[in-house]
Order: C-alpha cells, then structure tokens, then sequence
C-alpha cells in the first residue's frame, strides 16, 4: 500500500514536470534521461537476462527511428500512428533474426555480440542506400498538443515509454519468464533439460526488448527531426547501453535504469567541444573498470551488502503429501530400441535396446567409454539420435526437444555437477518446478523446493551459492535439483563418486528414499557394492550395446559381462 | 557494366586493401586462437601506430619506414602491458570484447584531442612512385602493404610449423595447462603471442598511413571486413586471413565498380553474418 502511494506520487510529480514552465531544456535533459533508462533496461531483457549480448541494439533503435521518419516524413503520417509500427517493425526484424540465430547452438558469447554488430552495419549500410538516399530524412511531423511544448510533449511520450519498459522489466524478472531467462544465461543446456522452453524464451526475450527499442526510435525521430544514418546506426549507442547496464548491474531489473541515470548526467557534464572527447574516454574507462572490479554493477553491489544482512527466512512446510508409493510392476515405463548415436565416428551408442519398469531402481553399468552417459543424454534429449525408438509411457520421445521431455516427466543429475552458479541453492532447487509436469508459479515452486532442501539436508544452505558448496553438498544439489520437478523416471548419474563412505551411506538412504516416494530410478554407478546393494535389476552395458539385463547377482556371473571387465578368460 | 580495364585496376586494388584485411587480422587471429582474446582495440591500435607515424614522418621529418624502430618495439609492450592486465584480473573471452571496446573508446578519444577529428593524409615521396602495367597503374606503398602481409603471414606460419618455439605455441593453444606439465612456459608464451599482435598492429598501421587518409572515426570502419576475414580465414591461422581478407577486397572492389561505393560494406558483413551462421562451431 505505501509503495503504491509512493509510485503514484512520483508519477504524479513526473506527469507534472511539462507544465510548471520549465525551460526547455530541462525537459530535453530529462526526456534524453528517460530514453537512457528505456534503451538500457530494453537491452538487459535479453542480453542482461539470458546473457546474450547484442551490440546490435542501436540497429534496432535505428529501425524505429526510420520507420517513423519514413511514414511521417515522406509519406505524411499522423506521428502517433507511426508509434506501434516502429516498435513493430523492430519487433518483427528481431523475431526474423532470432529465429535463424537461435537455432544455432554455438552462437552464443561474443559470437553473438559479433554478429549483433555485424548486423548493425548492414542495416545501416541498407538503410543509407535504399531509404535516404544520403542526405537524410527531414521531419515534420504535427506533434499532438497533449502539453504546453513540444519537447513536453516528448518529454510525456518517452515517460510513457519508460513506465512501459520498467513495469516489463520488473514483470519479466518475477516471473518464470524471467527465472528461465536467468538459467539460459547460467547454463542454457542444463536449463533446457531441466525443462527451460529455451529457443521461445529467447525469441519472445528478444522481440520485447526489440520492441522497446523501436518505441524509443520512433519517438526520438521526431525530437531529432533530422534523421541521419551516421546518428542513428552509430556504434556508440551500442556502446553505452551496454555500459549502462553493466555498470548499474544488468541481473536486476532496476540496473540498467540506475546505471543510465549515472552515464547520462555524467555525459552532460561533457558535452561541449572538447569535452565531449574526454566523455568518450571516460566511458570507456569507465567500462573497463566496472567490467574488471564490479561484475555485479553499483545495484548488484549495493543488494549484495542488503542480502547479507536479512536472515533467511523460513517457508513453513507445505501441507501437501508426497506422492504415494508406487509397487514396483513389470509394466515398462520406458522402452529403448535400437538407439544409434555417433560422434564423428565414433560409434557411442550401438543398437542399445532397454526396458525400465515402472517403481523399480535399475543399475545401469559398463565400463569406462561403454555409452552410459551418452544413453542419459539421449533419452534427455541432449542429444538427437541417429536412430532408434524411445518410449516414455507409450510415448515417442525421439525428436522431441529437451524441455518437452522434462516436462513429460524425465529428470537427471550430472555427473558433474552443474548446479547454475549465480542463482541461490533455493532458487536452483525452485527452477525445475517451474517447468515440470505441474507448471507452478515462483511462490509454490519455492515451497516445493523448501521440502527437498530438508529432505537432502540443504534448508541452512538456501541462500548460498553453489560454488560456497563442497562437492559432497552440490552432490545433493543436483539431486535435489532433480527431485524438485517430482520426475516420474529418474536418471542418476555417478552420484556417488566422489563421495566418502560415510557420505555415501547417506546418500543410498536417500535414494531408496526417492524411490518410495514412487520415482523410478535408472542408477548409473561404478560403485558395485552400491549397485549390488540397491538395485532391484541390473542392465549391462558396453560398447555402445546393452549385453545383459536382470537380477543384480545373475547378470554380474553372465560371462559377457566378466569379460566385459576383465577380458576374456583363457582356459 | 564496367570497362575491362576500370575491372582489371578494380580486382588489384581489391588485392591490395585485401592484403592489408589480412595484416591487420593476423594479429587479431593470433590473438583470439590462441590467448582466447577477442581483441578490438587491435584496430585502435592500428589507427595509433598510423598516427604515430603520420606524426614522426610529416612533423619530425622521419622516414616513414624508419618509425618501425620506434613504433614496433613501443607497441610489442603495450601488448605484453594488455596480455598481464587480462591474466591479472582473469578476464573472460567476452569480457576481454568489452573491455577492448573500453580501450579503444580511450584510445579514439586520444587520437581526436591530439590529432582533432579532421581527416589527415601523411605526405611521402613513397606515395608518388607508380610503376605502369600495361593499361594498369601500380603503387610502391601498395606493393610494399602486399609485401608485408605476405612476409609476416608466411613467416608466422613457418615459425609455428617447423620451430620447437611454434610447436610449443601450438601446443599452449591446445590445452595451456597440459602444456605447462610438459614444461612449456606457457604465461611467457603468452605476453610473446600478445606483443607480437600487438607489433604487428603497427606494421598495419604504417601501411595505413602510407595508403590512406586518417581520422579517428574509421578505427570503426574496418571492424566489420576484418573480423570477416578472420574468422572466414580461421583462428590462429596466419595464412587463411591473408587470402581471406585479398577475397573479401576483390569481391568488395568489384561491388564498387559494379554498383555503388556505399554499398561495399554491406560484402563484408554480410559474408561475417553468414560465416557465424553456417559454420559456428569453428569458433569454440
């Protein structure tokens, strides 16, 4: 109640601000503000968010800027009506992009970035050639009366936009949107498999933040009222938004709006002449400074001192009751046939045929390089395969992406593990709930990823870090982290390696544990006393093919699967 | 369509400023294949190395080709001076983009308080010499930018393949650690591949004064056609950028003959955006 008194006092006060007779330069100052905070906290929604940095955001703006000095200066538009197209016309250039970009795994990192600025001078190079010509588009567009001044006016339109662009901000960072985004930008491959729509969630990311950015074009063009290339398309747009963000911090929604405030009233201190040279510099000192001493910008730093200080809090337990045990059956939950994967070659997975049935904990075994791993991954869909069938409760699994196949139900853990190292224990467990089976919002998912934190023993650690964990500790992350979307089929990846026996006793507690609550196991391990310990069969793998299936004792005799280990015996 | 002959002097021009892509992409190549250093402000460094010698040749009446001595060793320590800032503070690969970016915004702002925004052309007697070829002209500087391209190219290739220096190099690219366990001093390695970048980002920035005029907007300009290049030509190559980038300006050179000059860079970068998009994996 007092935030939104508050809120509605600033905006009040903002709204006022074009008709108290201000100079007007005050409202250029603030209007050139505003549009700082809108093409900074556009920016960070993709590339701050899910770590997919674009230098091509001036490309963008640019569009919008042309847009609306194309239809308002050539062919004579009501200036408003430009508005939405040049936010749409950013928006689609965006969506036709990210839709070929995004397909392309390994384009992420500065391949992007580069790209993103490869981008921008070929629209600049288009734009200069087949809309102006050269010399550049003159506008003259009726400015509606909605405030004394024209640059009132525009003052109004870019608060507007600006109201736009946060409230988005701060909606995106809340939701499972926006939790997504921030596993994308850890660790996209893992958030795919723990059922993270990634391609979506990037492309509806960077059509929004596009969007945005052609809003702010189409406004600007009328308060620049001549429309160059060489201003528009400029690097140094690019630049500053980055720096903006990244200065101010680009992992909260407000960072990018504090850091555009800094640079904006630090770049009017130099504006004239000679000064503006030493602007130039000083923004790049500055960037190089932030980027080297201050990874979480002045918000993230200053948030950073904020959380030390509150004590964790306590969810209470969810009344809810685990599931109920399910009786181990003969009915098979999942169904391998034939399943062929080769890298360049290499043969890892050979014609593997497998049956896991519904309650049990199969023992997955094999040597070192027998295709184990590669198995997990293909099932998860990691990997396509070559060829082969793969059914999950009668259903095909082969081609179908990552999240789709979390989201029927399958869950891992990594061998190593690969918890997302810059969001919290909790928020690590939270994330998978999100994207299970049951798609909870972030207040239920956390409660459910409270009760996984006792079970795994991690509630004092829900605050911390995973790189504040020992290896032990982000064991048991990773299978809380696995647990929290309640999987029906579980694949457990040497969880036990690396354990001391102590450790490890606890961790079969917990997995028999895991399996009476009604998940069915798949237990990769080279751990045998465990395998022989735990398993209710045993499935044998090596050289890409399974060689035996059944009961713990009789498949280890089978003499393919001694010589599988040891050799074959020469008598 | 154009005139054989304006085609012919087209493609060897194309040659030349390809020649001087791939010159100025060696450095960047080396750097980026095997320090991990996606360095942008090699440009900026370029553009200083050509003032820097704008300035001795045209002011302090030096010989152009003698600045090297001055230049060269000056800028191997900035890029031993940037390889100990990178290892100092652990940067990552995209982190090294921004803050590159960072150095070249200081560098431009640099170069415009002391040499002012207005475009500049270094007077030499070397720019006079012409040689005829036929109905073709030819340049002693454009000649001698093929010549140094060709040279240090070739001669980097042949230090990596045949010496024990440029197996040892090789070998830090491929795992720096496993290197250093095989008693490779791979962080000296690394300040000699960064200096070395960076001493040939003067040579490149010799070339660009004899050839070209001056001003502290185009560091920007050449971005685009030499990542092209590199990345076309391949990371850590010397050679692949070099016929590379002589590609790219001939086919650039032919888009400007054909149709017209403002439409050149759209060759470039829309060959960098095809490259990252077809054939991704080459760069990880």
């Amino acid at each position: 109640m007092r935030t939104a008194l508050a809120l509605g006092a600033i905006a009040i006060v903002l709204c006022a601000v074009p008709f108290v007779g201000l100079p007007a330069f005050y409202e250029s100052f603030l209007y050139l503000l505003l549009s700082a905070i809108v093409l900074a906290t556009s920016w960070n929604l993709l590339s701050g968010y899910s770590g997919y940095f674009s230098f091509g955001h001036g490309a963008f703006f640019g569009v919008g800027v042309y847009t609306t000095a194309a239809l308002t200066g050539k062919l004579g538009w009501n200036f408003l009506w430009t508005l939405p197209l040049a936010a749409l016309a950013a928006m689609v250039l965006g969506v036709a992009l990210g839709a070929v970009v995004f397909r392309v795994r390994a384009l992420r990192g500065e391949l992007f970035a580069l790209l993103t600025l490869a981008i921008t001078f070929v629209l600049a190079t288009i734009a200069l050639n087949a809309v102006d010509g050269g010399p550049g588009i003159m506008v003259n567009a009726d400015i509606p009366k909605l405030a004394p001044t024209a640059s009132g006016v525009l003052y109004l339109l870019m608060l507007a936009a600006a109201a736009l662009t946060l409230w988005t901000a701060y909606a995106m960072f809340h939701s499972r949107f926006g939790t997504g985004l921030f596993a994308i930008h850890d660790d996209e491959d893992v958030a795919e498999v723990m059922g993270v729509p990634t391609y979506r969630f990037k492309l509806a990311a960077f059509a929004i933040s596009c969007a945005l950015a052609g809003l702010a074009g189409g406004i600007h063009a009328i308060f620049v009222s001549y429309v160059t290339v060489a201003e528009t398309f400029s690097i140094a747009l690019a630049v500053n938004v980055v720096l903006m963000s990244a200065l101010g911090g680009t992992r909260h929604w407000l960072g990018p709006a504090v850091g555009a405030v800094a640079i904006t009233v630090l770049l009017y201190a130099f504006t004239s002449g000679q000064a503006a040279v030493i602007g130039r510099a000083l923004t790049g000192l500055i960037l190089i400074i932030v980027i080297v001493a201050m990874p979480a910008g002045i918000l993230g730093q200053i948030l950073k001192r904020f959380r030390t200080k509150t004590a964790p809090v306590r969810l209470p337990r969810s009344e809810e009751s685990m599931q109920k045990a399910v009786r181990h059956s003969s009915e098979p939950i999942l169904l391998v046939r034939g399943v062929a994967k080769a890298f360049k070659g290499i043969q890892a997975l050979a014609g593997v045929d497998l049956e896991v049935r519904r309650g049990e904990i199969l023992g997955l075994v094999g040597p070192n390089g027998s295709g184990k791993s590669t198995l997990i991954n293909v099932v998860s869909g990691h990997y396509a395969v070559d060829g082969g069938s793969i059914r999950f409760e009668g259903e095909e699994l082969v081609g179908k992406p990552a999240h789709r196949i979390a989201r029927a139900g399958i869950a891992r853990t990594y061998q190593i593990p690969r918890p997302f190292p810059q969001l919290t224990v909790l928020q690590n467990i939270a994330l998978p709930p999100m994207f299970g089976q049951v798609v909870m919002d972030r207040a239920s998912a956390e409660r459910e990823a409270w009760r996984w934190l006792e079970f795994t023993n991690l509630a004092d650690k829900a605050h911390r870090y995973p790189g504040e964990l020992n290896l032990h500790q982000r064991k048991f992350l990773e299978l809380a982290r696995a647990l929290a979307s309640r999987p029906k089929l579980l694949f457990l990846d040497e969880v036990l390696s690396g354990l001391t026996p102590a450790e490890m006793d606890g961790a079969l507690r917990l997995i028999r544990a895991i399996r009476d609550q009604g998940a069915t196991i798949v237990f990769v391990e080279h751990v045998m006393r465990a395998v022989m310990e735990l398993t209710d069969r045993v499935a044998v793998l090596t050289y890409g093919k399974a060689i035996a299936e059944g009961v713990p004792g009789e498949v280890m005799r089978h003499p393919d699967v001694v010589s599988a280990y040891l050799g074959a015996a020469h008598v | 369509m154009p005139s054989a002959t304006l085609l012919g002097q087209s493609v060897l021009s194309g040659v030349f400023i390809g020649a001087l892509y791939g010159l100025l992409g060696l450095g960047l190549s080396l750097s980026w294949g095997m320090l991990r250093q996606v360095n942008l402000a090699h440009f900026a460094l370029a553009f200083l190395g050509a003032y820097v010698t704008f300035q001795l040749a045209a002011v302090a009446k030096v010989d152009p080709f003698v600045t090297l001595a001055i230049t060269a060793p000056a800028f191997f320590a900035l890029g031993m001076a940037l390889h100990w800032f990178f290892l100092r503070f652990s940067v990552t690969l995209l982190n090294t983009l921004l803050v590159t970016f960072g150095i070249t915004s200081i560098i431009e702002a640099g170069i415009q308080w002391y040499w002012t925004a207005d475009f500049h052309r270094m007077e030499n007697a070397y720019a006079a010499v012409r040689w005829k070829l036929g109905p073709l002209f030819l340049s002693l500087t454009d000649v001698v930018t093929l010549g140094f391209a060709l040279a240090l190219a070739v001669g980097t290739w042949a230090v990596l393949r045949f010496t024990d220096l440029g197996k040892a190099i090789r070998a830090t690219t491929e795992d720096a650690p496993i290197a250093a366990a095989f008693g490779v001093n791979e962080k000296l390695l690394g300040y000699l591949v960064s200096g070395l970048a960076a001493a040939v980002a003067a040579v490149a920035g010799l070339c660009l004064a004899l050839n070209h005029t001056l001003a502290p907007v185009q560091i920007y300009a050449w971005m685009g056609v030499v990542f092209a290049a590199v990345m076309m030509g391949g990371l850590g190559r010397p050679i692949g950028p070099l016929v590379a980038g002589i590609v790219i300006g001939v086919s650039e050179a032919i888009t400007m003959a054909v149709t017209n000059p403002t439409w050149a860079p759209l060759v470039s970068f829309s060959l960098l955006i095809a490259i990252l998009l077809l054939r991704p994996a080459r760069f990880s």
